[in-house]
């Protein structure tokens, strides 16, 4: 069947912001479909508001709405463009609730657009679980036996039916958000009320627990003529209980007969039939009782999924590329294969390789938070290696987690779990958390059984085997050691051994206790290296032409490297906060204008979610780890001439001094470490004449305390070479600067990797309060010209970390005289830096007795986490220029070419807000601070500031009330600030509620509390009883310094748990009063990137 | 902690090209396994691969690096015992793991006299068997020259009746688990899958490959089935013969070899394939239906599109275009090239033995 003609504009909406389990996949998926669908002729109308997506470029979609995902906004556009149909399958949950959404609203038939992909009836039977339930069980499927209840007692209802442990889970949510089990009644009521919260009809499903089953996925897509074939099947390491996000996943399948497998094909066409998904991809869960081998159900995603990504790119064939052209009417057999080209699509992938996913989690940025993983997905990101085997693909995923580890074992951290005796770590072990892997490691190193292990943890014995096959060669090689010999003792057959079973060089080297580099020259010498072999969808059947690589050590290498002038391009890993998609934006972005411009692109990186790992992104892909080892191997491959570290965040710039000096693009590694050492820049810019918050470095507590009698407090602690301000704190006294600098000492994560020393000391600064931070993006070229992207003013104040922070451009509160102060100190510092590409340079603004004083914070010559949000705010693609000029190209020569356009004169105003992840840490204490905890970010862009900001809260999820109660608990600094916001909320109808000591301030300055609000233990109602009652629609508490931390924490936590808007600073407040009153005056507006980026005007404009 | 060392061995093509390994399995006679080395796609149904008699005389090699994970179970045998020359793995399991697992797949080796080498690059010996074509070849823990010598005298399996190796020698019944049917099905190497889907159909006679057309019509069945097997169709000049005397007489359905027999039987040409089609994926045009089934695959040998004039050609391979499935226009009889029974390998083309119970139902009052 071909093209369908009839419709001729498509919508499609993407995920939003990333949160957790709703990462960069959704960008991947998406700017696939958004490609396929231009290429086919289509008008492509693009919906997501987060700025830092590739598929938001303006090159991707006809009119790209950076706009909230939002009933009302989506409304307005599909009244604008008037689409002929809706794609809702490639942006994950956000998009199929949005859709069902405009459905109910009646919005879609009054338009006449046409759901493609899958309908509401589909939808709502895969989402409704109830309904699914039944739908398995009217065809014959195994399903959990379980109740579905709206309230508490419904659910009582159904455990008297089912009996306990069970699951709940809640329906129409994303990455098992609301999920729990319950072994006991107590836990059940707890669970269950949590479920019904979560829910946005308040249903949850209640489930017979089977907890320890084996857990399975099948990626499966189909086709108009129902033609239906499976991609990759997926087996968990974690057994059920885990959630498949927080799960080790291996693919394909290991420990199924063919018997068991077709069964599952079988019962996985039947659902999708069933269901209804008439075309693209979709996932089926199952569980296996190990010891029948009864297969159940647990559920289906009618839509492309972070597992759909993984068996993408574990497989080669790319599912939300081919579901795009099975959504417009063509079949599967119509399709080519992209890698084979001679093959079509409708076929099942086979692999000869093992594919091993493991998840990233940042359980250290929440304390309070107990790391225990459940039904509920908590990870930020995960990576992907390939071996050939399971244990050399483990332990590739291993060293990929960039958390300090070299492999599984063979590395300083091997030790950690040292302390504990067999029975103790048996019995941690039996609790999943993200160092199960390590412990069953540690475990089968000691010699207990493998039968031992798998009571205890239910981890299948195949994947126990493989891991103790590992242990048993790093207990081999020690034994090498231990009767003398050296690393030269290691043959040809012992290296090969060892290399096969994925040890790098850097674990063999610690356990012969040489350099790496000794290591490495001992295999070479033994003749053993790397080699390299492809992805090709077929098992080598097929001659491939997709060039898309892993390493592993074998007889043959597959690559030919060619002999055009070839950019290597590092990525930036596994997504983790502080580190995620908007670097993969810049990596990408450079690889687009660097192939453009006649260059071979070489894309590495690890991370499976991502765009630059879609192997149509650059000329070659590498899946590899992102350490010293695996990057030589590929730079000995390919021979670069050019290597880009500075777009992929803190991992490969740490990489740089690894590199051959000549090779690294641009900046030089030099260059950026005379921005990076304190003493260095401190001298730089005491020549350059610009100010600095007064500060210095300590590499102990006694040092920390020297620096603090010459700077006074507050200062602000942070250790170097670290990225999202990991372990930043303000210090306000003495005691505080102890456990402040006992934690950097000791810190888990940090001392692995390498900690507080006297090469990585703590940087202790003067902490200026109730400064304004800004932000600014530049390039330089190697001729000295400097490009000033944006200068960017954060709405919190100095002290909440700039990620964290939302932030606008144009810069509304500061005068151009500052404004050309800071430009000009950026063009000053990258002229010093010697800067060839991105810089970017944090400046504090303080204005003291009616003067502004600019402070500059800190200057980091590589790709900023803003580059993308000034390229949407701007229309100026600031990571091609700098990917070009960092290859030797001048602004001038790209402007003659026309890459590089003038910034647009328009009238609108673009401000970026983050968004965190509480929701899924309820422990956690919601206040903003110098550690970095936002996920990711949206973008509001409007004519007015205040609509521009209004819109970045409701793309965040925290809609503003426009009428309600305002519960106000300020900190004395912050009150000036309140009384401007708080007048201004009751200017627009609002009532307030506040804390006495408030109360007392709003009230000496005119504006009326309604009441006033007790303090937690005292007599009355309090704050938090306020907001559990419902009585509060928006909450402004601003904890600071040593003020009732408490109190605030307690606040805050229930304003999280009940989804209460909440803002932390005076600041924010005061925006979120005038962005309501614009939104007030002005009629919602939508408008494209592509309209702002020609200049749109205000109506105040003449 | 003992480690059991690895016994060194290699795999020598007849090409001279030299892959090194460790011996698993039973040990080969004198350290030399020969036979003709072809490569499997399939991620899963190793031992029903194994045990399928269509693989004898030649050398099998797994393009999935772990083989042996789930075991081996008395279910899932194909027939009575291995008969293929070898096995070539990149990792046999250590250990095995799922609840129907009876034994290891090592010890079925070693139990069968199956010699096997493990830690083989294979994917390096699948492009170059898939450049260079299928070839023989010679593995064991025999010297180098003695493996090439191997290699290069063994023969191939062109022009050569390997039935009659497989073929059993006296026919037997398979009861019925359900219909009513009297089917005859010929031995060229019979899967038990395939048995058991036929006897669902009714009782199955099982005869040897030599049976004849009359001893065959003697018996009075609704329908005849040719069954797959291994090697060239070349040779089988009785069984085709016999199928020729059949024709027209009752209904017949062929399954790989049989049907590149029924195609010799109407005349049609066969030829090699440079690399066969061995695998659970290969995807296969319905073109009654348009239907796109995916399948299981397992043959060297191909009939020649255009080679026959009277039938109507059924089913196209969709990766090479060639014929997979034909269907006679003035006789009651249809083939395909692949396994609709599967084992190992997808379902989605069981509806041929439907299709075959249908076709008996339609020629049944004029057979009797």
């Amino acid at each position: 069947m071909p093209r369908r003609d009839d419709i001729e504009s498509i919508l499609l909406i993407g995920s939003g912001p990333i949160v957790i389990g709703q990462a960069c996949e959704f960008d991947y998926s998406g700017t696939q479909a958004c490609r396929v669908l231009r290429e086919e002729g289509y008008r492509v109308i693009l919906a997501n508001s987060n700025p830092a997506t590739i598929m938001t470029d303006p090159d991707f979609a006809d009119a790209t709405y950076v706009e909230p995902l939002r009933l009302d906004v989506l409304t307005r556009i599909i009244a604008k463009e008037r689409p002929d149909a809706l794609l809702p399958t490639l942006g994950g949950q956000t998009a199929l609730n949005l859709a069902m959404e405009l459905v109910e609203a009646g919005v879609l038939e009054e338009y006449g657009v046409e759901l493609i992909g899958a309908d509401a009836e589909a939808i709502a039977t895969a989402e409704d679980r109830a309904r699914f339930k039944e739908a398995m069980i009217e065809i014959g499927l195994g399903v959990p036996p379980s109740g579905v209840a709206h309230d508490l007692n419904e659910a009582r209802t159904v455990i008297a039916e089912i009996g306990l442990p069970v699951v709940i889970r809640p329906a129409y949510i994303l990455g098992g958000r609301g999920t729990g089990m319950a072994d006991t009644e107590e836990e059940f009521e707890k669970v269950a009320s949590e479920g019904l919260a979560a829910s946005p009809i308040s249903e949850i499903l209640i489930e017979r627990s089977i907890a320890g089953w084996k857990e399975y996925e099948l990626e499966v897509m189909r086709d108009r003529a129902d033609n239906c074939v499976v991609v990759c099947s997926i087996e968990n390491l974690d057994p059920m209980g885990v959630h498949t996000g927080d799960s080790i996943t291996v693919a394909p399948a290991q420990t199924l007969t063919d018997v068991e497998y077709q069964a599952m094909r079988d019962a996985s066409f039947a659902c999708l039939r069933r269901v209804g998904v008439e075309t693209g991809g979709s996932n089926v869960q199952f569980a296996v009782d190990p010891a029948t081998g009864d297969q159940v159900v647990i559920e289906m995603n009618p839509r492309v999924s972070r597992s759909s990504a993984l068996a993408s790119k574990a497989t080669g064939f790319p599912i939300a590329k081919i579901a795009a052209r099975l959504a417009v009417g063509y079949t599967l057999d119509e399709i080519p294969n992209d890698i084979t080209k001679k093959t079509p699509a409708a076929f099942e992938p086979t692999i000869d390789y093992v594919v091993t996913k493991i998840p990233r989690w940042a359980f250290e940025k929440f304390p309070g938070t107990t790391g225990v993983l459940g039904t509920s997905m908590q990870s930020v990101g995960e990576v992907m290696a390939i071996g050939r085997t399971f244990p050399e693909s483990l332990q590739k995923g291993m060293r990929s987690l960039e958390n300090g580890r070299s492999g599984l074992n063979g590395d300083p951290a091997e030790a950690s779990l040292d302390q504990m005796d067999d029975e103790a770590l048996l019995a941690a072990a039996a609790i999943p958390t993200p160092t199960r892997i390590l412990q069953l490691e540690a475990l089968l190193r000691r010699g207990v059984t493998i039968e031992a292990v798998h009571d205890a943890t239910r981890v299948d014995p195949w994947f126990l085997d493989q891991i103790l096959s590992i242990s048993e060669e790093r207990l081999h090689l020690d034994s090498i050691t231990v009767e003398g010999g050296g690393i030269g003792s290691l043959d040809r057959a012992g290296w090969r051994r060892a290399k096969r079973l994925g040890f790098s060089d850097a674990q063999v080297a610690y356990l012969f206790d040489v350099d790496m580099a000794d290591a490495r020259s001992a295999r070479e010498a033994a003749g053993v290296w790397p080699t390299f072999k492809t992805v090709d969808t077929c098992g080598a059947e097929f001659d491939a032409e997709t060039p898309y690589h892993y390493s592993t050590w074998e007889d043959e290498d597959e690559v030919r490297p060619s002999d055009r002038t070839k950019v290597m391009i590092l990525g930036s890993g596994p997504n983790r906060i502080g580190q995620g998609i908007e670097f993969d934006y810049c990596c990408v972005h450079a690889s687009f204008a660097l192939s453009d411009a006649g260059f071979e692109t070489i894309m590495v990186n690890c991370n499976p979610e991502t765009v630059s790992t879609d192997y149509d992104t650059s000329d070659r892909l590498y899946f590899e780890p992102l350490t010293e080892e695996d990057v030589a191997n590929i730079i000995d491959a390919e021979r670069p001439s050019h290597i880009i570290v500075s777009l992929g965040g803190q991992t490969p710039l740490k990489l740089a001094g690894t590199l051959p000096g000549d090779l690294v693009a641009g900046t030089s590694p030099d260059s950026i470490d005379l921005a990076e050492d304190r003493e260095r820049w401190n001298v730089l810019c005491g020549q350059l004449d610009i100010p600095q918050p007064p500060g210095g470095t300590a590499a102990d507590l006694e040092a920390a305390r020297l620096v603090v009698e010459q700077v006074g407090y507050p200062v602000l602690v942070r250790p170097s070479y670290v990225l999202g301000g990991r372990a930043m704190q303000i210090v306000y006294d003495d005691p505080q600067l102890e456990r402040a600098m006992a934690e950097l000492s000791d810190f888990g994560s940090l001392g692995i990797e390498g900690g507080l020393s006297a090469e990585r000391p703590v940087l202790i600064d003067r902490f200026l309060e109730d400064a304004t931070e800004v932000d600014v993006d530049a390039i330089r070229d190697h001729t000295g010209e400097v490009l000033i992207g944006a200068v960017m003013e954060h709405v919190e104040e100095a002290g909440v970390h700039s990620g964290d922070s939302a932030c606008v451009i144009p810069p509304p509160n500061l005068s151009d005289v500052v404004i050309a102060e800071i430009e000009d100190h950026t063009r000053q510092i990258a002229e010093a830096l010697d800067v060839k590409g991105l810089v970017n340079v944090q400046f504090a603004v303080k204005v003291a007795g009616g003067e502004a004083e600019v402070y500059v914070i800190e200057a980091n010559p590589r790709a900023s986490r803003t580059v993308p949000f000034v390229a949407k705010a701007t229309g100026v693609p600031l990571a091609k220029v700098a990917s070009r000029v960092m290859v030797g190209a001048t602004l001038a020569e790209l402007r003659t070419e026309g890459l590089l356009i003038d910034r647009v004169d328009g009238d609108h105003v673009a401000i970026k807000e983050a968004v965190m992840p509480f929701d899924r840490f309820p422990e956690a204490d919601p206040v903003l601070g110098p550690e970095m905890r936002s996920t990711g970010e949206v973008m509001g862009i409007d004519l007015t500031t205040g609509l521009a900001f209004t819109k970045s809260q409701i793309a965040a999820g925290g809609a503003l009330p426009e009428s309600g109660t305002v519960f106000m608990s300020l900190a004395d600094r912050d009150k000036a600030v309140g009384l401007e916001a708080a007048a201004g909320f009751v200017a627009l109808g609002l009532e307030l509620v506040a804390t006495s000591g408030t109360a007392a301030h709003l009230r000496d300055g005119g504006v009326e509390v309604r009441e006033v609000v007790a303090k937690i233990g005292e007599e009355g109602t309090d704050a938090v009883e306020l907001i559990r009652s419902g009585a509060v629609q928006l909450l402004v508490n601003s904890p600071r310094g040593r003020g009732p931390r408490a109190d605030g924490e307690q606040i805050r936590g229930a304003a999280a748990a009940e989804g209460i808007p909440l803002l932390t600073t005076a600041s924010a407040a005061l925006a979120a009063a005038r962005g309501l009153a614009d939104w007030r005056t002005y009629p919602l507006a939508v408008r494209t990137l592509q309209e702002y980026h020609s200049g749109v005007l205000g109506p105040g404009s003449t | 902690m003992s480690r059991i060392l690895p016994v060194e061995a290699h795999l020598v093509l007849a090409d001279g090209s030299v892959f090194e390994g460790e011996s698993i399995g039973a040990p080969a006679p004198d350290g030399v396994a020969t036979g003709e080395v072809v490569f499997n796609t399939v991620l899963s149904g190793y031992q029903e691969v194994i045990t399928d008699p269509s693989y004898a005389g030649q050398i099998i090699t797994f393009t999935y690096p772990h083989i042996g994970n789930y075991g081996v179970n008395d279910e899932d045998n194909e027939s009575r015992r291995p008969f293929c020359g070898g096995v070539v793995v990149r990792d046999l399991a250590r250990r095995h793991s799922n609840w129907r697992a009876g034994g290891d797949l090592d010890s079925m080796l070693v139990a069968h006299g199956v010699a096997g080498i493990a830690g083989i690059d294979t994917r390096r010996l699948t492009r170059h068997l898939r450049d260079e074509g299928a070839m023989p070849g010679a593995f064991g823990t025999a010297d180098q020259a003695t493996l090439t010598a191997a290699a290069t005298a063994e023969t191939g399996t062109d022009g050569i009746d390997m039935v009659a190796g497989v073929t059993c020698e006296s026919p037997y019944t398979v009861p019925s688990t359900g219909g009513d049917r009297r089917i005859v099905a010929y031995d060229l190497g019979i899967k038990s899958t395939i048995l058991r889907h036929l006897s669902a159909l009714g009782e199955v006679t099982v005869v040897p490959a030599s049976t004849t057309a009359a001893d065959v019509l003697a018996a009075e069945p609704d329908g005849v089935f040719l069954s797959n097997g291994p090697g060239d169709p070349e040779p089988l000049v009785g069984v085709r013969a016999a199928v020729s005397d059949l024709l027209g007489e009752v209904p017949i359905f062929g399954i790989c070899l049989g049907h590149q027999v029924l195609a010799g039987a109407l005349g049609g040409e066969t030829f090699k394939l440079p690399f066969g089609h061995h695998g659970g994926n290969h995807p296969v045009r319905n073109l009654v239906t348009g239907a796109v089934e995916i399948t299981s695959q397992n043959h060297n040998y191909c009939v020649a599109d255009g080679s026959i004039s009277a039938v109507d050609l059924t089913h196209v391979n969709l990766n090479d275009e060639t014929v997979e499935g034909i269907s006679c226009q003035s006789f009651p009889a249809f083939s395909v090239q692949y396994h609709p029974e599967a084992g190992p390998g997808p379902h989605d083309s069981r509806y041929l033995f439907d299709d075959f119970e249908r076709l008996m139902a339609t020629h049944q009052t004029r057979g009797r």
